[in-house]
């Protein structure tokens, strides 16, 4: 018995050493709803928590130079950014449209005297912990959270130095950040004098319900530029068509009278489930046009690009089938397009064939 | 005479009128032409084609009356397909065009873009889940639910971490609220530049959504709400979407949420788990939402310093510019539509505001001129849509249609031209001016702004 009892004894024990040890990872200091949810661990927490405060709070320590920035910017950012932040091809720009006197007075001239057609990212941007933390955990773009924060430091660094905000031997570090925060150009450009920041704010507009006579001359200030009536696709097939609110046929001139009931003179019901598959629909489900665009250079070559290319050359289409299904680099720049094997050879075969005929 | 014992008794349904091998057949294979042909025996019609005639056949053909009377039509004539032969349904083959659609141009890249909610074919106030309106910062995932976890941290006594298991065993609610794009209407702040109100206003929708109440997220970590009147909310994408969130404002009303219309989100809307802060534009309904750090500051993040300010004339821009403020638009008829004929019309829209809720709806057919009080359709809820209608006879001359809604706070919808006396035409976002709709004598719908 004795000895029974001391067996038990020592399985308690370890049990009991089990169950502390796992505590330490889930244990709970719920107070209403016991058995929901754990502590997080600081390891955990130091995962997660990166983002960085206009305070600066939660920057991690580190610096980076203009220089290291602009290697590491020409091999990852300026496919899409331009080698001058300055590229309006893939996104709005980053860099442009600020003056040494914005440096000095923190407010962007350009925002007011409309002299800048696009507003850039420099522009707009009153704080600097704002660049750092999103390129920190966003950038970049096909693969977020793979830059450090040295290189973080860097890259912030060059744009800044782009922007003539730091000199070109500038090395942008934790101990130094707040003094740059002093050189941005829309520093003192934002303000949070409005009502829109709390449900029970003040508006800004003060309109009144007027029920009758209410406009003398009712005029009409703008209307759709006839190209854009189309510039959509065809409204006809944007809307049902059977009932009372039928879509215009965009792609013709509009009626010269009213059809009637009988929809005299409109797309008909047979006309329309334009289908939504074949290839022009699997380049965009397969995310291809995450990379490609049918007309302008996205990170890869267009459609158009790759037809004009390929055009007339025999194993055109074998050597591009290859390509999709284990990736390839070097034709069209550094990027590395990815290996697409979740395609099935008919998949594959239609797509390259459709991307090969300029997507007709 | 009638067997009076069997009366109200369950006929036996006549057996074997389909053979059993083509039961088996229809079955696996579905219905076509040929086994259309089995079944009905000689009638003849151009099955295909007979989907088209409808409109063409709505005047009556000349004699008896209307063929899709007079004559037998497929569906009354022959078996229909299975239960669960679709297993998770679909709409109608013709509803095939009221899908989400993007706006060519908005955009470079379809990971960070915007599709619309078609609303011009849209009922009472709830958006059926696959047509919710999407914004991607930097694509969409489907975020495994087994590997999803909140955490919590910031100014609180504890940093905990919930799992979806722990999430969706606490206490919940489930609620009607609208969710708005704060650039919704962004495209028009300086032209009208777009056809139909599926681009107008379609970064709109509503729902359903149940889930925890954030309070009682906070409360159980111990946050310190006296020192913490800001929390950050950041999603498990690769955008990392962060915002910061008016804990003093929204604190009673916002839910970390799992629901949506009586299922789960769907992965495009942030499966498993969003942010829902009723009256707040979308962009601070963080999606794929795995973290929750209350603190005493905002954060001024990417979104909240690039993008979401609202520019003003001097060149000041409105930052954390965050309310929806009251706005309504007339759906049908709308812009890009095309009335068959003069006569009656149910004018139909919807209104909704960020403040709450929705008071009255007056609609002009004049474009501002005159205006008659709508019918409020119910429910009438807090920071969600409100279906307005009004009977309309359209005599067949040109007409602008406004409609104006008026919150409980006793705002008033503006019209475009008072909102750009204030704001300008570069801020983007927060239009939320009167939408106008003129009908041509050829009953074609098209999009104006007046004054």
């Amino acid at each position: 018995m004795f000895k029974l009892a001391n067996f038990c004894k020592s399985i308690l024990l370890v049990i009991t050493t089990v169950l502390t040890i796992g505590s330490v990872y889930a244990q709970n200091t719920s107070a209403h709803f016991p058995g929901i949810g754990r502590d997080a661990t600081p390891a955990e927490v130091a995962a997660w928590d990166i983002d960085v405060r206009p305070d600066f709070k939660g920057l991690p320590k580190g610096s980076g130079s203009v220089e290291k920035g602009q290697q590491l910017w020409e091999a990852k950012c300026s496919v899409c950014h331009g080698t001058f932040g300055e590229s309006n091809e893939i996104f709005t720009p980053i860099i442009g449209g600020t003056t040494t006197d914005d440096i000095k007075t923190g407010r962007v001239a350009s925002l007011s005297d409309r002299k800048q057609p696009q507003r850039t990212t420099i522009m707009k941007v009153a704080t600097v912990s704002s660049l750092w933390d999103y390129i920190y955990r966003a950038m970049p773009w096909n693969a977020p959270r793979s830059l450090t924060p040295d290189d973080t430091f860097a890259l912030v660094a060059y744009l800044l130095n782009l922007a003539e905000v730091v000199p070109d031997d500038f090395v942008l570090s934790d101990s130094n950040i707040a003094e740059v925060q002093k050189r941005m150009p829309n520093r003192n450009g934002m303000t949070l004098k409005h009502g829109m920041w709390n449900s029970k704010g003040a508006p800004d507009v003060h309109a009144t319900a007027c029920m009758t006579n209410c406009v003398q001359f009712v005029q009409i200030g703008s209307v759709l530029p006839d190209y854009a009536r189309n510039a959509h696709g065809n409204i006809a097939e944007q809307n049902r068509q059977y009932g009372p609110f039928r879509g215009a046929d965009s792609t013709k001139p509009p009626l010269d009278k009213l059809p009637g009931t009988s929809a005299e003179g409109m797309a008909h019901a047979s006309d329309m489930h334009v289908a939504n598959k074949g290839p022009a629909a699997m380049f965009k489900a397969e995310n291809c046009t995450a990379c490609h665009a049918m007309n302008s250079k996205l990170v890869g070559p267009s459609v158009a690009d790759i037809s004009s290319k390929y055009q007339g050359q025999s194993g055109a289409l074998d050597k591009l089938m290859a390509k999709v299904k284990n990736g390839g680099s070097g034709v069209w720049g550094p990027i590395p397009m990815p290996a697409q094997s979740q395609l099935s050879d008919e998949d594959r075969k239609a797509l390259v064939t459709w991307v090969l005929s300029g997507g007709k | 005479m009638v067997d009076r014992k069997r009366r109200g008794q369950i006929q036996q349904a006549p057996e074997n009128f389909l053979s059993q091998e083509l039961i088996v057949d229809l079955n696996k294979n579905g219905m076509d032409d040929q086994r259309r042909g089995f079944m009905r025996n000689g009638f003849i019609a151009a099955l295909g084609g007979a989907v088209g005639l409808g409109s063409s056949l709505n005047a009556f053909a000349a004699g008896e009356g209307d063929p899709a009377i007079l004559e037998k039509q497929v569906w009354q004539t022959t078996l229909g397909k299975n239960v669960a032969t679709m297993p998770y349904g679909t709409p109608s083959i013709y509803e095939a065009n009221l899908i989400r659609r993007e706006s060519p141009g908005l955009t470079r890249v379809s990971a960070a873009s915007v599709a619309f909610t078609p609303l011009q074919g849209l009922f009472g106030i709830i958006t059926p889940n696959g047509l919710h309106f999407e914004r991607q910062h930097q694509g969409w995932y489907n975020v495994d639910p087994e590997k999803h976890r909140l955490m919590i941290n910031g100014l609180v006594k504890h940093s905990r971490v919930f799992t979806m298991n722990d999430l969706m065993r606490l206490p919940s609610v489930s609620r009607i609220h609208f969710i708005e794009c704060g650039a919704n209407t962004g495209l028009e702040w300086g032209n009208v530049a777009v056809p139909t109100v599926q681009y107008t206003h379609g970064m709109l929708s509503c729902c359903e959504f149940t889930g925890v109440p954030l309070a009682v997220l906070l409360e159980e970590c111990g946050a310190d709400l006296k020192k913490g009147k800001y929390l950050l909310a950041e999603g498990g994408d690769g955008s990392g979407m962060t915002r910061t969130i008016n804990l003093d404002d929204v604190l009673n009303e916002a839910i970390v949420a799992w629901g949506m219309n009586g299922e789960m989100l769907r992965p495009e809307n942030g499966f498993p788990l969003r942010l829902v802060v009723p009256g707040v534009q979308g962009v601070s309904w963080v999606k794929w939402l795995r973290r929750l750090e209350v603190g005493d500051m905002p954060y001024a993040t990417k979104d909240e310093a690039v993008h979401y300010n609202d520019l003003m004339p001097d060149g000041m821009a409105r930052q954390y510019t965050s309310i929806q403020e009251c706005k309504s638009v007339i759906t049908t008829p709308s812009g890009g539509q095309q009335l068959l004929d003069k006569g009656f019309y149910n004018v139909s829209g919807l209104a909704w505001s960020g403040r709450g809720k929705v008071k009255r709806v007056d609609v002009s057919f004049d474009g501002g001129n005159n205006w008659k009080t709508a019918r409020l359709e119910t429910p009438i809820l807090s920071k969600a849509l409100t279906r307005f209608n009004i009977d309309w006879v359209w005599d067949g001359s040109p007409a602008i249609l406004q409609s104006r809604a008026i919150d409980e706070t006793g705002y008033v919808q503006p019209p475009i031209k008072l909102l750009r006396d204030v704001r300008g035409t570069r801020s983007i976002y927060h239009n939320n001016a009167i939408q106008s709709w003129k009908i041509g004598a050829n009953g074609e719908v098209s999009n104006v702004q007046v004054g």
